[in-house]
């Protein structure tokens, strides 16, 4: 925690001990439990993890789009530095408030391209409405912004399309309208939840280029959620692994990559078949595979989440969840076997 | 027919020959074009990868090559024999050596129907395993087969995860001892730490039984670990074929060449080239004139709009339709 309480100052935004529960018939689901993390100016983060790992759920918290229904059990702060230089808890401040900045000072992306965009406006109107809301311009003046927007992300005949519906235009087209879209107001965050996941892989480079381009112009931070860890390697700045809800990692791109010390990230980059095979070398009989499959929410395992499927495990690690260790500077792991770093322990 | 020869070992009859296999679909005046003139053969105990993005062709050849779509031209030769012209009776027993893994383990499994059910229902069709006993134990054999435990037969395909469905799936296209597998990009709808066990399975299976297999996908990393040889389509048409090797070693076709540099690797140190394709894939309603890659390829000139390039043998069993062979054979092209 020194870690993010040193940081604090610049971050972007600083989450910290964030939780959220969904009660249901069954009993209480804790999606995301107890994560910190932070975002620093102009970097990207990457939150990574399996299905059913919370990484949507965290970014639906910090955006505080969770459905009223769902009746989330939300703990934690989430404090983001605005354009002005405040800092506002998220997860405090007053409704009016938050959707001020939302879609603002933050916005978001989306998986689905399809289900995000309204089918019955033309993308135009749909870009223009974000700042006639935020930034008071007249019809006029935000329709010629919106297409201002459309050619920042280089979409041809932005003129025209600009007078289109989302069914008359791709995939990709459709994911650039979204990040046109996002992009309206200047967000200083953006959180950018799969946003390639639907889209080939040569949209997806173009997509991702276009993301860079505009981080680089705009210097905006991201929060980029992904399962795609070759997108990570290449995209993010720092990485946080995702496991059952908890941080099991959190590291530097590079280093992570490079010398993952959790069990849980060394089984998911082993068992990559892009991995599998060293340059010059055979490919090998099997692949490495993380056996058995994550365990229900409903009953999670009494010690460590990943003990049920871990080939390390040892016989404490049924009794408890391991905390969060220091291993250095910029480095955390959620394992018993994980030695924290001397020197910073003294520290400490 | 220009390829009907692409194959790797000439010496061995294949298993399944596909000639000039076209899909049309919709009206005859402006069809949907989703495969336009696709050669290749299959010989036994190979895996051949079928690699595109959507709208390539790729389920479609898939699913015409098992009539579970009708073609509109062409031929599917199984051991020499074209399949098409099969009465529905003779295609059924047939049935029972070609069989397909589908890719949405959650929509391919009847929910209202028993594991037991599900396999039992192949084998019955098939009569294959008579009598509740044998057939029994023939179920709990290819469940174990699969690394499911007997018990399972009697559950639901709700009560099973993403992975563990996906190995019913495989162990329903087992159950009836097929030669031919096609499957459908059965890894896409799995997280990365099930994938990779799936993978196992197939691999292991495939050693095992000895099976031929058509595996789709869109995953590059996949088709190199798994695949003996690929195909890579583009808007129903083949732009290249070679051994796995020379592919990934020796990406001779400019799309090729962008398709593999637009899939990231998971490794920060390794730079990956960047060929940025511009635009979309175009309609397959009105594909565009000569290389249907043309309006995507960053080397396209005025040539590639006259003709369609034939799939010609640019080293042996590498075939690439492309007419600029002076980038084929030069790997350091210049990039614009």
């Amino acid at each position: 925690m020194t870690n993010a309480n040193t940081t604090s100052q610049s971050a972007r935004l600083t989450v910290t001990n964030l939780s959220t529960s969904f009660p249901t018939e069954d009993g209480l689901i804790r999606s995301v439990a107890d994560v910190s993390f932070a975002i620093q100016p102009g970097k990207t983060t990457a939150l990574v993890g399996e299905s059913g790992s919370g990484k949507s759920v965290t970014s639906l918290t910090l955006m505080r789009l969770l459905p009223k229904t769902a009746n989330a059990q939300v703990s934690g702060s989430a404090c983001f530095v605005t354009r002005e230089g405040k800092t506002r808890d998220l997860l405090q401040i007053g409704e009016p408030e938050m959707r001020s900045l939302r879609g603002n000072q933050l916005s978001m992306i989306f998986q689905e391209p399809m289900t995000s965009l309204n089918p019955v406006f033309t993308i135009g109107e749909q870009i223009a409405e974000s700042v006639r809301l935020h930034k008071g311009l007249d019809r006029k003046a935000a329709l010629a912004h919106a297409l201002r927007m459309l050619e920042l992300v280089e979409i041809p005949a932005a003129a025209q399309r600009i007078h289109e519906y989302p069914h008359q235009l791709s995939g990709g087209m459709r994911q650039r309208v979204m990040i046109a879209l996002a992009m309206a107001c200047d967000p200083t965050l953006l959180i950018a939840d799969e946003p390639t996941t639907a889209l080939d892989v040569t949209i997806q480079a173009q997509i991702l280029g276009l993301m860079r381009r505009l981080q680089a112009e705009t210097g905006m931070s991201i929060l980029f959620i992904t399962h795609n860890l070759g997108v990570v390697a290449h995209h993010a700045d720092d990485v946080v692994v995702l496991y059952s809800g908890r941080v099991v990692e959190q590291a530097p791109v590079r280093p992570l990559f490079a010398q993952p010390e959790h069990p849980y990230t060394q089984g998911l980059l082993a068992c990559l078949p892009g991995k599998a095979r060293a340059p010059g070398q055979p490919k090998p009989k099997r692949l490495f595979a993380i056996r058995g499959q994550v365990s229900s929410p409903l009953a999670p395992p009494p010690g460590c989440a990943f003990e049920p499927r871990c080939d390390q495990a040892l016989a404490s690690c049924k009794d408890a969840m391991p905390p969060l260790i220091d291993i250095r500077q910029d480095r955390q792991a959620r394992c018993v076997r994980v030695q924290p770093d001397a020197q910073l322990a003294r520290v400490a | 027919m220009t390829a009907v020869s692409v194959s790797s070992s000439p010496s061995s009859p294949p298993l399944i020959e596909v000639r000039g296999l076209k899909k049309y679909f919709g009206s005859s005046e402006r069809p949907v074009r989703a495969v336009d003139d696709v050669s290749f053969a299959i010989h036994p105990g190979e895996t051949l990868g079928l690699v595109g993005e959507s709208g390539s062709g790729k389920s479609t050849i898939g699913r015409t090559v098992l009539r579970l779509v009708e073609r509109t031209e062409g031929q599917v030769l199984y051991r020499g024999d074209d399949i098409g012209g099969l009465s529905g009776e003779r295609m059924r027993k047939l049935r029972s050596k070609l069989q397909i893994i589908f890719q949405d383990p959650y929509a391919s499994l009847n929910p209202k129907m028993r594991i037991s059910a599900i396999l039992g229902e192949a084998l019955s069709t098939h009569g294959l395993h008579k009598g509740a006993a044998a057939r029994d134990k023939r179920i709990a054999e290819l469940l174990e087969t699969v690394g499911l435990r007997p018990e399972h037969a009697s559950r639901f395909p709700h009560e099973f995860s993403g992975g563990q469905r996906q190995r019913i799936g495989v162990a329903r296209a087992l159950a009836v001892e097929p030669e031919f597998i096609v499957a459908d990009e059965p890894l896409s709808a799995l997280d990365v730490s099930i994938q990779s066990q799936v993978i196992n399975l197939l691999a292991d299976l495939r050693e095992r039984l000895g099976l031929t297999m058509l595996f789709i996908s869109h995953d590059l990393d996949v088709v190199e670990y798994l695949c003996d040889r690929v195909v890579v389509l583009y808007l129903g048409k083949v732009m290249e074929v070679a051994t796995t090797e020379e592919l990934f070693a020796n990406p001779s076709h400019p799309y090729t060449r962008a398709l593999l540099a637009a899939s990231p690797k998971p490794d920060p140190e390794v730079a990956t080239e960047r060929i940025a394709l511009q635009g979309d894939i175009p309609s397959p309603i009105s594909p565009p004139s000569g290389c249907v890659f043309r309006t995507r390829c960053p080397h396209a000139i005025e040539a590639c709009a006259q003709t369609v390039p034939p799939l010609e043998e640019i080293s042996p069993a590498h075939y690439s339709a492309c007419i600029r062979k002076e980038l084929l054979s030069n790997t350091a092209v210049a990039r614009p």
